[in-house]
């Protein structure tokens, strides 16, 4: 790519990635709550709920400039790169990381393309659901990405992120945002204790993050 | 008018310089760390200075200004009272039609006067076509529970907010020109009566109006709060068409209504199990937490005026 080319690039992906977090924040008002954990600069991995396209858009945008460009979504790679311009909002406008779930080459190993980005040292936002949620359920069981990549790279944190009202304000298969205030509760750092099963941290890091909804449903 | 108004702003600058001024002395005679109803009160009295900026450029753009400012404060207040409702996924387009198309439509009838639809388009149209709807995306699950919410949050937040600039289409006779005056007379003494209650609540409170809803409002708090602020309306009648007493009786009437629309917005909070509608206004909540009285009282010194006073 050319020199006038990339700085063009570089300051398309800046004004998305402000512009957006500046209309996230118009039409939510979202707010972070730092419950357990404080905004840093250190190498992350914000593990949240997911219902909405617009999860990682809201989380983003409760990060600071800095820490928001070094921050990339982890997203599917068989939906988002289905087509060319799919694959440019994703990759180029969004700069998330593309994975793909029914991974046949070794090449696409999605464990192996996550510890490559978080090896330049910059941080991830995962969704360990593995899908958006659709269920009446508040929060699916996880999958192991989350597990593994904490055994592969401890030093890195991993920090419980509870999306509220995202799936009110943008539910699957809608384009028009509905303006409800949104928050986003970051808990805790989870770390693998050791000797702990797979199974055992992965449902303890469930129960970590459902544990930080402010407005549990009730029952009545 | 500009004279009026001139003489009002320069008032509430006074009363807010005094209020800062006496925040600041009992601070810094007051232990550290500061009790938080004192960091609570510097908190309100700096948001107030923010408040009475944003109003006072409303006023220098006048009808387009409070026009624009009310349908900003119905989209506030609209979307925190559905932020805490029960909504459903087929909700979804009713929801974007309460945002994107009653609030622009109530607004453009009260911009161009309309008042025979103004008065029936919510409570009529909408209320028929929204549970209509609804019942056609075949989602029956708390139904009843959904659209009454959903027609009470277009009912308070865009409907009885839209009074206040729907004040401005009055025809007042011998009054021409200065009805952006009623709005400042409505928001001085309905927002003054809420700081009265609660200062004279602070100072004598001791038996509790309603403890099940509302812990923090007395009759003390009421009764010095709706006498002055009555008192207050008196003082304001020379920028209005009432006469003292008059002026004195709608303050009345309107600061009740404020009152009782407090006491609703705490039951529906506590209701869904919140202490603030939103976290909009720092020490002061959401924007419904600060209108809830304006709400409930200008639908009603709107017909008041509109009955008594004009042709």
């Amino acid at each position: 790519m050319s020199k006038l080319a990339l700085k063009t690039f570089t300051l398309l992906q800046t004004v998305t990635s402000v512009g957006l977090s500046a209309l996230a924040w118009v039409v939510t008002g979202v707010r972070p709550i730092w419950n357990g954990s404080q905004p840093s600069d250190r190498q992350r991995i914000y593990f949240a709920n997911h219902t909405s396209h617009g999860d990682f858009i809201l989380l983003s945008a409760c990060l600071s400039e800095k820490e928001r460009a070094i921050t990339h979504a982890v997203a599917a790679g068989e939906y988002w790169g289905k087509s060319r311009l799919r694959r440019f909002i994703a990759e180029d406008m969004l700069s998330s990381v593309l994975i793909n779930r029914q991974w046949t080459k070794p090449e696409e190993n999605p464990i192996e393309i996550m510890l490559s980005v978080l090896d330049q040292g910059h941080s991830l936002i995962l969704f360990p659901e593995g899908t958006r949620n659709m269920t009446e359920e508040p929060l699916l069981p996880f999958r192991s990405g989350l597990y593994n990549l904490s055994m592969a790279r401890p030093e890195v944190e991993l920090i419980p992120c509870w999306i509220e009202n995202m799936s009110r304000v943008l539910p699957k298969g809608q384009f028009l945002p509905v303006p409800l205030l949104c928050r986003v509760v970051f808990g805790a750092p989870v770390t693998v204790a050791p000797g702990e099963e797979r199974r055992a941290f992965l449902d303890r890091a469930h129960a970590t993050l459902l544990a930080l909804n402010p407005r549990p449903e009730r029952d009545d | 008018m500009r004279h009026d108004i001139s003489i009002l702003i320069i008032g509430l600058f006074v009363v807010l310089t005094t209020a800062s001024i006496v925040a600041a002395i009992l601070s810094a005679r007051a232990p550290k760390p500061l009790s938080s109803t004192l960091v609570n009160l510097t908190q309100r009295i700096n948001a107030w200075w923010v408040m009475v900026a944003l109003m006072t450029v409303a006023f220098f753009f006048g009808r387009y200004g409070l026009t624009i400012l009310f349908a900003l404060i119905s989209f506030a207040s609209l979307r925190e009272f559905v932020t805490l409702t029960h909504t459903r996924r087929s909700d979804h387009w009713v929801l974007l039609g309460m945002f994107g198309i009653i609030i622009p439509f109530q607004y453009w009838l009260v911009w161009t006067a309309w008042y025979g639809l103004f008065v029936i388009f919510i409570p009529v149209y909408c209320f028929l076509l929204m549970p209509a709807i609804t019942a056609l995306h075949g989602d029956t699950e708390r139904f009843l529970e959904r659209i009454a919410a959903q027609q009470w949050a277009v009912m308070i937040s865009v409907y009885c907010v839209s009074h206040v600039p729907a004040l401005l289409t009055l025809d007042v006779p011998g009054f021409e020109g200065r009805n952006l005056l009623l709005i400042a007379f409505l928001i001085i003494v309905v927002q003054g009566s809420d700081v009265l209650q609660y200062i004279f609540g602070k100072l004598f409170g001791k038996h509790r109006f309603s403890p099940t809803v509302s812990p923090s409002k007395t009759w003390e708090g009421l009764i010095g709060g709706l006498v002055s602020a009555s008192l207050l309306g008196a003082l304001l009648s020379f920028v209005t068409p009432f006469s003292p007493l008059q002026a004195a009786f709608v303050a009345f009437v309107i600061c009740s209504m404020g009152f009782l629309g407090g006491l609703v917005a705490s039951a529906i909070k506590r209701d869904q199990g919140v202490k603030d509608w939103g976290h909009l206004i720092e020490g002061h909540g959401g924007m419904m937490d600060r209108t809830d009285s304006l709400i409930f009282a200008a639908p009603i010194f709107f017909h008041i005026v509109r009955y008594f006073w004009t042709v």
